[in-house]
């Protein structure tokens, strides 16, 4: 499994006739981090949904690894390498842990499973357990490793911090600072907490109104006094 | 990924699948043997709700595990009885084949309406099951040919199982021949929803739309499953035939799948001892009840599931089982 490049162009997308995303284009290099910021209702997560083909996609291109990804269907997508843990965790309820990882095997050997037993401990605790009975925290993690078990060479992660406590904050980025090094996959998160985003991504956009307005090193942001707080409406220590 | 974690034991492992394979020999043979010492002069009757019992498993495959809603799975059921009858009176007379040719009839009759169902959701697709099923009853009738119309297909006469057992007229080996096919099937289907195909249906069930997102075909899945269900229909409309003898138009009517569906829901969805425990119950309710009192024995049925959804909403089965949890719970503590 190798990262794979993406790149949008002009994009534009959104639900049924509303336009959301309007001509946005980026580049992410194979094994690169994106972060993806903006203040809350501008477009982060139909961007994400537009790129798992989930909207109504309205013009431009995304090509994954070279190939073209619009037009294609979310299942598609997903066999095409790109992985998507959405902001509403989606877990099967009915199924146990394990039987929900089983569904992301996508023909893989069960023995796969260790793999992913071995980034979250806790969820090799919980293999038992149905999804209706985990916590938060738990279900971000069932969601994060059943994606992670399709090998995606794309990830894109919608919020995964959110209404999570700090320590699982810490484990969750942990992690996924892992996947990131490994150079296994290109990582595009979407995530409220700055600061946290900011020290994950190497490149970091911010969006207005579906459309990009600032783009950069996480550094320049930070350094340039008063623009997060411009841009995102918060402040950063 | 690199992480590697080699602690914990897999959960499914050896003693797991034997039990898997253990648990419905033992307890469908234990009540087979039951029905078989217990009422041995109504074998026939026991032998008719052992192929009932398959059209429940088979519906239970489409609406408890994928979630996807139809009044018209007789159908299958009964087309595959049809096939069956025709097959033998044809030439055909050996009982294994006769099953094939039902599962096989059942197959067919399964992908095309699999088909066109799961196309669709919720009502509509409810609607276009009922049409089906509507349709499949008004060409039985017109196609006397082959159905015997109204008076049904009779003249059914299967030669002997493996050229040994004959059927006698008081079905016990009928009897013993469905009892053997239901536990083949259960194990069969006890392994089918636990395999990865059998989750990602549920999950499909769960959330169309993640499944969607990691990866799978959401509508080929379903149209497999609904094949899979058209085969356990088709066998079980091929036991009908073999051991009544005879087809009846009552075999594909609406009154079948909606039966077969009060059995499901009462038994539990979504749970293959459910769908069995239900269709059991129902049918044993209704023969007793009906030959204790022959006027009023449809509101006595009334009552038991207007009782069921009150205090058992998610059925028998979910319910039995939440009370086991909690006797063995309560057992456990010191």
């Amino acid at each position: 499994m190798a990262a794979a490049a993406l790149e949008v162009d002009r994009l534009s997308s959104g639900y049924g006739p509303t336009r959301i995303i309007s001509d946005l284009s980026f580049t992410v290099s194979a094994g690169g981090r994106l972060a993806i910021l903006g203040r809350n209702g501008v477009g982060k997560t139909t961007l994400l949904a537009t790129l798992m083909g989930l909207t109504s996609h309205q013009g431009g291109s995304i090509r994954a690894g070279g190939r073209e990804l619009a037009g294609l269907k979310p299942s598609a997508r997903a066999m095409a390498g790109i992985g998507y843990v959405p902001q509403t965790r989606d877990i099967f309820r009915s199924l146990t842990v394990e039987e929900n990882l089983v569904t992301g095997l996508k023909g893989r050997d069960k023995a796969a499973l260790e793999e992913v037993y071995g980034l979250f401990p806790r969820l090799a605790e919980r293999r038992q357990n149905f999804g209706q009975q985990l916590s938060g925290g738990e279900q971000q993690m069932l969601s994060l490793a059943r994606t992670l078990l399709g090998r995606p060479n794309i990830l894109l992660l919608d919020e995964p911090l959110e209404g999570l406590a700090p320590v699982i904050c810490d484990q969750i980025m942990a992690t996924v600072s892992k996947l990131a090094r490994s150079g296994e996959m290109t990582i595009i998160l979407v995530e409220q907490q700055i600061e946290r985003a900011l020290d994950f991504a190497e490149q970091a956009i911010v969006i207005e109104r579906g459309r990009a307005v600032w783009r950069g090193a996480p550094a320049d942001l930070l350094a340039e006094h008063g623009l997060v707080d411009d841009l995102l409406g918060v402040g950063v220590r | 990924m690199t992480g590697q974690h080699t602690s914990v034991e897999p959960r499914l492992g050896p003693p797991a699948a034997v039990r898997q394979l253990a648990v419905p020999v033992i307890v469908i043979g234990l009540l087979g043997a039951a029905g078989y010492l217990v009422f041995p002069e109504d074998l026939a009757f026991l032998t008719r709700l052992i192929s009932i019992t398959l059209l429940v498993l088979s519906l239970d495959l489409v609406v408890g595990y994928c979630g996807v809603a139809t009044l018209g799975h007789a159908a299958i059921f009964g087309v595959a009885a049809y096939a069956v009858g025709n097959a033998c009176i044809a030439g055909l007379a050996d009982p294994l084949l006769l099953l094939a040719v039902g599962g096989l009839s059942g197959l067919v009759m399964g992908l095309v309406s699999g088909a066109i169902v799961t196309r669709f959701h919720g009502l509509p697709q409810l609607v276009l099951s009922i049409a089906i099923g509507q349709l499949v009853g008004a060409l039985s009738n017109k196609l006397s040919s082959l159905t015997g119309g109204s008076d049904g297909l009779s003249g059914i006469t299967p030669g002997r199982i493996f050229g040994v057992f004959g059927f006698d007229m008081f079905s016990r080996t009928g009897y013993l021949f469905s009892l053997a096919v239901l536990i083949v099937v259960f194990i069969v289907l006890t392994r089918l929803v636990a395999s990865p195909f059998g989750l990602l249906c549920r999950g499909i069930r769960d959330n169309n739309l993640r499944a969607r997102m990691i990866g799978a075909a959401v509508y080929p899945r379903l149209i497999a499953m609904y094949g899979v269900s058209g085969v356990v229909a088709g066998i079980g409309g091929a036991l009908m035939a073999i051991n009544t003898g005879v087809v009846g138009l009552d075999s594909v009517g609406f009154e079948r799948s909606a039966e077969a569906l009060v059995m499901l829901v009462l038994g539990g969805a979504g749970s293959l001892w459910g769908a069995l425990f239900g269709a059991i119950v129902f049918q044993l309710f209704e023969h007793v009840v009906s030959a204790a009192n022959p006027y009023h024995w449809l509101t006595l049925v009334g009552l038991l599931l207007v009782a069921i959804v009150l205090f058992a909403p998610q059925g028998l089965g979910p319910a039995v089982a939440s009370r086991w949890r909690r006797l063995r719970r309560a057992g456990a503590r010191p």
